[in-house]
């Protein structure tokens, strides 16, 4: 049995909207019933898109990873839908517009807050994959169309061949803790989720101060070597991945013409940073 | 013989009429409208039938009418089968029209009707868009950001998508680089705001009726000082019709010459037909008006300061671009994007065409520096060096790199020799020793705030590697820091760098692969700046594109004054205004002043403001406000879709439809001579049907009926349309075209777009500056410089006096101009509002950057109730209002006590504007960024705030900037440099400190 799947690369993403502006230009105005009644002009996130910034100074990078409902195998909207949200054999999990009438429960449901509620029609309403365009022959949902740079990948494969994709891709997924089995699955999520330490090595001599390029930095975690960086024409070194979790790290910065040097450098709570300049002398 | 057939051709058009009408209902519906009796005849009488309509029957009789109500006549027999043959030769048509050889006669309503009725004879019966299985019609449009398709069921846009091409659509180009290669998506990008447009099409804010202000008494008191005060009230369009078309009449017998004054909009739609410089223009040149001239306020910098250096006169002193998609893949170690944001702006029309090659360089690992106080999305996406830098210092890092390069011999010595003049008064600069000051990377690091390391760094790194230099959006030059107090200066460094890095040599050239794909640039397909239906010889490319292709009644504007643009407020409430040309015919056209009044010429009396709002596009915008109630102006009429903005201060409103509701025609991002070959930026060239998708709303109507109405009022009716409805105009485009010899009309309207195939490989363009590095002479596709501009044999050089690359300015030495504020030689002179602006930067210390937008085009997108409110990172929801997003650092934040989506008040002595924040480290301390082209004005007046006690809500940034051109002597808009002060802010909250 294939299914529908969808991947995200969160490194693609550039915020331009139009996944979801094209998701309002379909559902806005447009009754499809059986899949959805239309959904408020403003208001309503069916995708959303939401921005990590990190660093500071000149060391700013910016992520942006799209949300939206993950049609789960395990969905907690169709147990609390008591028949007014099935999952179809294709994967696509629907709200029915016409059973979920009144059914706000159904809302607070979904731990990934997907679900919004219509008020003007009492009705809790989602991404429907669109289904109805799928149906009727369509070969992709209209995000993944509207993408200029390739964000989402929509397939409809078995079960197998997908998990064979997530492990050979290392995907994942949104909070795989709750068990809740997403069909949305995410790629390089760690530039939304992961920390870096960077900082800039700088030289001074009695000739000129400047960005040291080629120093090796070594970074250390309880007196643990854990990654090597050497840095860049301006000097600029670079550890990412890592866990988000405060953290002591201690930095080394050697280079052949000048001295060495040591420091302690501290990840505070959902801070990257960005240990500034280190300067070496001679 | 020839007799025969025209009285044949006479005769068997009453059966062609009655025959269409019996087939197709809405042209029976059309015969239907008016009862009459038409006759086609020859001149003296001796051959002719009339044809009597009567509720949509038709009869025809052989002879000569006694009191037809319409007549076409003809001089003679030659004429006749000239006009009558099925697709006309229009050279001809328009030939014997204007030698009077053919006339029409009779009420001007009746004439346009009849003849619009023969033309639709010829276009009932085509098969129109496609028809889909699912029961919608599928239709084409254009827009600002590219074609869509529209689906259409029962007179409703059900969706709208970018296009996917199919199997017959031409192939795509491939591009070999570095044992790799690249061929683009076969579909269309689009921007956000073109994929909302259906939220824009049923807008509540439609002006769906016309309307009047409701103390606007055409006949009585006016109440000019109440314009954007007082209501509107619906009146009907023969109404509407008759106060415009004899306040036109009226300001002519009252004032004489020169009392209209037509602002042009930006580019709120798009198309050949329904186009300002189309119909507007065409409307504007047959009742006389005063030309509110633009300024280059894109390009500004490049115009007013680097093409000095270089040339280019034609491209407003921009670079050209040809092969560089190719030479920067195959050849750029680097490409330094300097104020260059192309994933917010797009190029110009591109969408993200450009985006797919700017992430291949990545793949190659090419690498990126960005230097921009911003780290704008373009940085966001594609990674590399950030270097921030303080907004209006670009001239200074600019100066102190090449200063280094100097010092450290990394520049191409051979090229200065043989392709430069006057290097050595440069270097004397750079090194000090012609003004005690040397120019070092320390020297910079007080103006920019970037590290001395770090230029010194950024200088060698270029200077060891082959650069492309991104500048502005379309990367070769363009808008960016060239649109501050020292854009000008910056845009000379720019050339000047090229120069010393040896442009045009392979992996050494302007851009960042937004422009100069490899596509056919020899198939013509007519621009927007060509003028379309316009007749207008002197301020669209019609005379020297589209004229001999589309022949059509040629029209002029007897009115020679002109009030520039950024002076228009000044115009009118001063009563004088003096402004530079914009004029891309040489480098030297721009250094002469214009005025307003022009001795002869009646003051302005009377404002039609068409398509939108320019609160939020034009410097210090609240003096509108005063220059619509000023006394001396008797009637603003507004012919615009939605009410927004301009709209609220009109006396009468003219509802205009969208284009999804009128016919059109274009070309993806072919604007013409405004940048030739602007579609290099595109993966596939499109030329596009914009099919009339339903019908107009309200009572709302496309601009040229508008115009023909009013036109009709004034028996200019048959002058103006020549008896075409748009239809008929968007065919005769076609025809002008080259896509004309490959596809036909018919299959054309049904699919709705053609793709022009690709250049093959082996006849691609070479790039662009390749010749002159190479001492040859000029192979790109460009007509310029002009014959006459080249110093040495034609096709040699630049355009420059010496025709090389200057590093002293002969334009701007020459007798007769002295300017210190533009000196020949290009010096670093601190921009006039900023941190050397001493008092004002102790007052207001941020400084205020408000580039091109990201989520609208101008103003095409934003507000009116679209969906695009709802993106975040354009608009924000608080308390019910949708609040303009203005970025600033958290540590601006801080000290203000200012969080993340607070509301907030930036302020100075021009005036006031209520933001919402949006907080992160993406922009540097001192930084305060925006987006100019807020689409609407929300004054809340009579507050403390401002000189004249002016809040606007609605989020126009240029509430808040100055009107002061760049440098003396020119007209170039620096809005960029603009100090503000904020504050945290809740409605209805009196501000703590009023100006």
């Amino acid at each position: 049995m294939k299914k529908w799947n969808l991947i995200i690369d969160v490194e693609k993403c550039e915020n331009c909207n139009n996944c979801f502006l094209s998701t309002k230009d379909e559902h806005v105005g447009n009754d499809f019933p059986g899949y959805a009644a239309p959904q408020p002009l403003h208001g309503h996130e069916w995708i959303r898109i939401e921005r990590k910034v990190r660093g500071s100074g000149h060391m700013v990078d910016a992520a942006y990873c799209v949300q939206t409902c993950n049609h789960c195998d395990n969905a907690p909207c169709v147990k609390a839908g008591r028949g007014a949200v099935t999952k179809r054999n294709d994967g696509i999990v629907i709200i029915d517009p016409e059973k979920a009438r009144g059914r706000r429960d159904i809302v607070s449901s979904c731990p990934y807050g997907a679900i919004w509620w219509n008020d003007q029609l009492q009705l809790p309403q989602k991404w429907i994959f669109d289904a109805h365009l799928l149906d009727a022959g369509w070969k992709e949902p209209r995000c993944v169309q509207s993408c200029p740079t390739g964000v989402f990948r929509s397939l409809k494969i078995s079960d197998d061949e997908m998990a064979d994709i997530a492990k050979r891709e290392q995907l994942e997924v949104l909070r795989s803790e709750l068990g809740t089995k997403p069909r949305v699955y995410y790629r390089n999520l760690w530039r939304f989720s992961k920390w870096f330490i960077g900082g800039s090595v700088i030289g001074d001599s009695p000739d000129e101060t400047r960005c040291l390029e080629g120093a090796t930095v070594t970074l250390r975690k309880n007196g643990k070597n854990i990654a090597t960086a050497s840095t860049d024409v301006y000097g600029d070194f670079k550890f990412d991945h890592l866990d988000p979790v405060p953290t002591k790290y201690q930095i080394k910065v050697m280079h052949k013409d000048y001295k060495s040097l040591e420091l302690d450098a501290q990840v505070e709570s959902d801070e990257s940073c960005y240990v500034g300049d280190l300067r070496l002398s001679m | 013989m020839k007799k025969a057939i025209f009285k044949t051709v006479m005769f068997g058009l009453s059966h062609a009429l009655r025959h269409t009408a019996k087939k197709n209902k809405d042209f029976f519906k059309e015969l239907s409208k008016h009862n009459c009796v038409a006759q086609i005849k020859l001149k003296d009488d001796s051959i002719g039938r009339y044809y009597t309509i009567n509720n949509g029957k038709v009869r025809s009789s052989k002879g000569i009418h006694s009191n037809p109500d319409v007549s076409i006549v003809f001089k003679d027999i030659d004429v006749a089968l000239t006009f009558m043959k099925p697709n006309p030769d229009f050279g001809e048509v328009v030939h014997a029209a204007k030698n009077f050889q053919a006339l029409t006669l009779g009420d001007d309503k009746l004439v346009v009707w009849f003849m619009q009725l023969l033309n639709r004879i010829g276009t009932a019966g085509l098969k129109y868009g496609t028809k889909m299985p699912d029961g919608t019609t599928r239709y084409t449009t254009g827009t600002n950001s590219g074609p869509l398709f529209v689906y259409v069921k029962g007179d409703k846009i059900i969706r709208i998508t970018p296009i996917d091409l199919d199997d017959s659509d031409a192939e795509s180009w491939t591009i070999k680089a570095r044992g790799q290669s690249f061929t683009p998506n076969r579909k269309t990008t689009v921007n956000p705001y073109s994929m909302a447009l259906k939220s824009m099409v049923y807008s509540k804010n439609r002006n769906l009726y016309p309307m009047k202000r409701v103390d606007f008494d055409p006949n009585g008191e006016r109440n000019p000082q109440n314009r954007g005060i007082s209501g509107y009230e619906r009146i009907s369009w023969e109404e509407a019709l008759d106060i415009v078309s004899n306040e036109i009449k009226r300001q002519k017998k009252t004032y004489g010459p020169g009392s209209i004054a037509m602002p042009i909009p930006s580019h709120h739609q798009w198309g050949n037909v329904g186009y300002y410089l189309s119909s507007l223009l065409r409307f504007g040149n047959l009742i006389g008006f005063t030309r509110v001239h633009p300024n280059p306020d894109s390009w500004e910098g490049w115009y007013w300061g680097a093409m000095h250096h270089y040339g280019n006169a034609m491209r407003l002193g921009v670079p050209g671009f040809y092969g560089t998609v190719e030479d920067c893949l195959k050849e750029a170690d680097q490409i330094v994007f300097w104020s260059s944001d192309p994933e917010s702006t797009n190029g110009l029309y591109g969408a993200y065409e450009g985006t797919q090659r700017r992430l291949w360089a990545k793949s190659l690992g090419i690498d990126f520096v960005h230097i921009d106080p911003h780290l704008n999305p373009t940085a966001q996406l594609l990674g590399g060096r950030w270097i921030p830098i303080r907004p209006a210092t670009d001239a200074a890092l600019a100066t102190a790199i090449m200063y280094v390069w100097v010092k450290e011999g990394l520049y191409d010595k051979d090229y200065i020799v043989k392709n430069t003049t006057d290097f050595d008064q440069w270097k004397a600069y750079l090194l000090g020793e012609s003004d005690g000051v040397a120019k070092t990377p320390d020297w910079q690091e007080k103006e920019t705030g970037v590290p001395a390391h770090v230029a010194t760094a950024l200088a060698r790194s270029w200077g060891n590697k082959k650069t492309y230099l991104s500048c502005g959006g379309l990367g070769s030059g363009w808008g960016g820091a060239g649109r501050n107090a020292t854009g000008s200066q910056w845009t000379r460094c720019m050339i000047l760098m090229m120069a010393m890095q040896g442009w045009g040599k392979p992996g050494i050239n302007f851009g960042n692969l937004q422009f100069g794909a490899p596509l056919d640039y020899t198939h013509y397909f007519p621009g927007y700046a060509d003028g379309g239906i316009s007749g207008e010889l002197q301020f669209t490319a019609c005379a020297v594109n589209n004229y001999q292709r589309m022949p059509h009644v040629l029209t002029m504007n007897p009115v020679k004054q002109m009030i520039p643009r950024q002076r228009f407020c000044d115009a009118i409430v001063n009563g004088h205004s003096v402004g530079f040309m914009w004029d891309g015919s040489s480098i030297e056209a721009q250094l002469s002043p214009f005025e307003y009044p022009m001795p002869g010429y009646s003051k302005i009396h009377m404002i039609w403001r068409y398509g939108n709002s320019t609160f939020g596009t034009i410097a210090n915008s609240t003096r509108f406000m005063e220059s619509y109630r000023h006394e001396s102006v008797d009637c603003v009429v507004n012919q615009s879709i939605w009410f927004e903005g301009d709209a609220k201060f009109a006396d009468i409103i003219l509802p205009a439809c969208t284009s999804f509701e009128r016919n059109d025609i274009g070309e993806w991002a072919g604007c013409s001579g405004y940048i030739h070959h602007n579609n290099s930026q595109l993966n596939h060239r499109m030329i596009v049907m914009q099919h009339k998708c339903i019908e107009p709303l309200g009572e709302s109507k496309s601009d040229y009926q508008i115009f023909l109405d009013i036109l009709t009022k004034l028996g200019l009716g048959a002058l103006f349309s020549e008896g075409c409805s748009e239809l008929d105009w968007v065919k005769r485009v076609f025809r002008s075209g080259d896509l004309s010899k490959k596809i036909s009309w018919e299959k054309f309207v049904e699919k709705g777009y053609y793709v022009v195939p690709a250049e093959p490989e082996k006849t691609r363009d070479p790039v662009s500056m390749r010749h002159f590095a190479e001492g040859r002479k000029k192979d790109t596709p460009e007509p310029m410089p002009l014959p006459s501009q080249f110093s040495e044999e034609f096709g040699k050089g630049l355009e420059t006096q010496s025709g090389k690359i200057e590093f002293v300015a002969n334009s701007l030495k020459r007798e007769g101009y002295d300017n210190d504020e533009r000196p020949p030689l290009n010096k670093y002179i601190p921009a006039w509002e900023g941190p050397h602006s001493k008092e004002l930067y102790d007052k207001y210390p941020l400084q205020m950057v408000s580039t091109h937008p990201r989520y609208s085009f101008h103003t095409y997108g934003d507000a009116k109730d679209s969906t695009i409110n709802d993106v975040a990172d354009h608009r924000v929801l608080v308390n019910g209002y949708y609040y303009w997003v203005l970025r600033i650092n958290p540590a601006d934040a801080k000290a203000r006590g200012i969080k993340h989506h607070d509301l907030v008040r930036a302020y100075n002595d021009r005036g006031a504007v209520i933001f919402v924040a949006d907080i992160s480290a993406l922009v540097a301390p001192g930084l305060a960024k925006t987006f100019e082209s807020c689409a609407d004005f929300d004054p809340i007046e009579n507050t403390p705030d401002g000189p004249k006690g002016i809040v606007d809500r609605a989020g126009c940034a240029n509430v808040l900037t100055s009107s002061r051109p760049q440098q003396k002597g020119t007209e170039g808009m620096a809005a960029n440099s603009c100090l503000i002060e904020i504050e945290a802010w809740s409605p209805g909250q009196q501000s703590k400190k009023a100006s």
